[in-house]
């Protein structure tokens, strides 16, 4: 648990926003995640919980600082990024499954187009995940016949299909209905059991508690705590993670 | 009745001339328009969001002209340039037929921009996020979700485009509308005249817009 495998130094990130001028997000987030580290990150709306995560593989260019995955500064100019986007999956709060694709083709696309298997194996891996996640019987199936929760559970394994080193989960959550969120949640369980590396940006303090090395509290674009779940959870040191977790029912 | 016993007339008299070499103009120079105009309006898309800024703000620019100003002037315009920018005798319906491409593909190029920003920006995020470059995500994400967007519009612009050509008549080219020229020339029954062609029009773009909505049906059961 001693090697890092995404360092953040001093990152910095800003949106224009219509009509409120120019947002700063991040205000100099820095922060190790280790090998086989579950990191949740929690923290108000608004906060840079998910403009952190996002920065992980660039879908957000920070402005300013820089990120090291497995050892390469990534932010660093001729990188080429789409390899480094190979060994991070992402899971999105709205799943982002291909509608124009069947189930199969959405987890065999792409490591098929990228060279990493042949069209066999990445069937018979496909297979496998899906049985694993409970979805083989809906194989040929389109995404628009799957519930949030069959969406949800199809956009990890189409992640997992790329054989990432670490996964990195936007609120995956957040967009289903209430009686969905286990059958997902028991997925990412499973997954971090497996020794997955993780980091989660969730409202769900339950489970961050549970399967989480270390939380991150994040609120005005900065980390203000950090901690193993029960000390930030139980005793926060921060007046502002006080009152965010005071508000917070769970 | 006289109305319609001329119009009787007419048409046994010149049916050849509208249904023949008329609506065969109509058509063919619908299609040119149409099928150039697609592949030039997507070479225009192209462009538009090409890396080079330049090449950019032409094509905007282009694109704006072509839209602000009257379709008549400028085939007008085209009628007079093309013969003389090019080096090999052109005939009055190929000049008047690049003015027609000319003004379509800037319309279907803003029909390819709107559908292709119509999927939602998670689609790419999830493509890129695997991995993939910005070109296989657009040939494997984007433009496949795309095309359903864009079909149907092609298709009204192909209805507009077969309504559009009524204004190469002006240079006499031969299409629905100059037979109507023609035939009213000879008869001076213009009402009768102007309703046999407006009859025909309607009879195109509606067969027209029916056959493309059986098509867009087809395409959504796919789904």
């Amino acid at each position: 648990m001693t090697e890092n495998l995404i360092e953040t130094v001093d990152l910095h990130k800003s949106f224009d926003v219509l009509g409120r001028g120019r947002l700063h997000v991040l205000k100099g987030v820095t922060e190790h995640i280790a090998k086989g580290e579950v990191v949740s990150v929690i923290g108000p709306s608004g906060g840079g919980k998910s403009t952190f995560l996002r920065c992980l593989n660039l879908l957000e260019v920070p402005e300013q600082g820089k990120i090291i995955f497995e050892g390469v500064e990534i932010t660093g100019e001729k990188v080429d990024i789409n390899l480094h986007r190979q060994k991070m999956g992402m899971v999105f709060q709205h799943f982002n499954v291909f509608p124009h694709l069947s189930v199969m083709k959405n987890i065999t696309l792409a490591p098929v187009l990228l060279g990493k298997k042949s069209p066999t194996e990445a069937d018979e891996q496909a297979r496998a995940l899906l049985n694993r996640v409970g979805l083989l019987e809906k194989a040929e199936e389109h995404p628009g016949r799957l519930s949030g929760g069959q969406k949800q559970r199809l956009a990890i394994v189409r992640a997992l299909a790329m054989e990432p080193d670490v996964m990195l989960f936007d609120e995956p959550t957040s967009a289903l209905d209430p009686e969905m969120v286990g059958e997902v949640l028991e997925v990412i369980k499973s997954l971090v059991g497996e020794g997955m590396t993780s980091v989660i940006v969730t409202h769900e303090m339950g489970f961050a508690r549970e399967v989480s090395d270390r939380i991150l509290f994040m609120d005005g674009g900065v980390i203000a705590e950090s901690g193993k779940p029960e000390e930030l959870l139980n005793h926060p040191q921060n007046p502002r993670t006080q009152d965010f977790l005071s508000k917070v029912l769970y | 009745m006289s109305f319609f016993e001329n119009i009787a007339k007419i048409m046994t008299k010149y049916w050849q001339v509208f249904l023949l070499q008329g609506v065969g103009y109509t058509l063919l120079l619908s299609a040119i328009t149409v099928s150039c105009g697609a592949v030039l309006g997507m070479l225009l898309y192209l462009g538009r969001s090409a890396r080079f800024k330049p090449l950019n703000w032409l094509v905007v620019a282009v694109v704006e002209v072509i839209r602000g100003t009257p379709m008549l002037l400028q085939l007008y315009f085209f009628y007079f340039l093309v013969p003389k920018i090019l080096p090999f005798p052109v005939t009055e319906f190929g000049a008047v037929a690049v003015g027609l491409v000319i003004n379509s593909a800037c319309y279907v190029s803003e029909i390819f921009r709107s559908g292709i920003q119509a999927v939602d920006r998670g689609q790419t995020e999830a493509a890129r996020s695997l991995g993939l470059n910005g070109r296989q995500t657009m040939l494997r994400i984007i433009l496949p979700q795309a095309i359903k967007n864009i079909l149907p519009a092609l298709g009204n612009e192909f209805i507009m485009v077969v309504k559009d050509t009524s204004l190469a008549s002006t240079f006499f080219v031969g299409e629905l509308m100059t037979s109507y020229l023609k035939v009213k020339g000879n008869t001076y029954l213009t009402m009768e005249c102007l309703t046999i062609v407006g009859v025909i029009y309607f009879v195109l773009t509606f067969l027209l817009s029916k056959l493309l909505g059986a098509f867009e049906r087809r395409l959504k059961a796919h789904d």
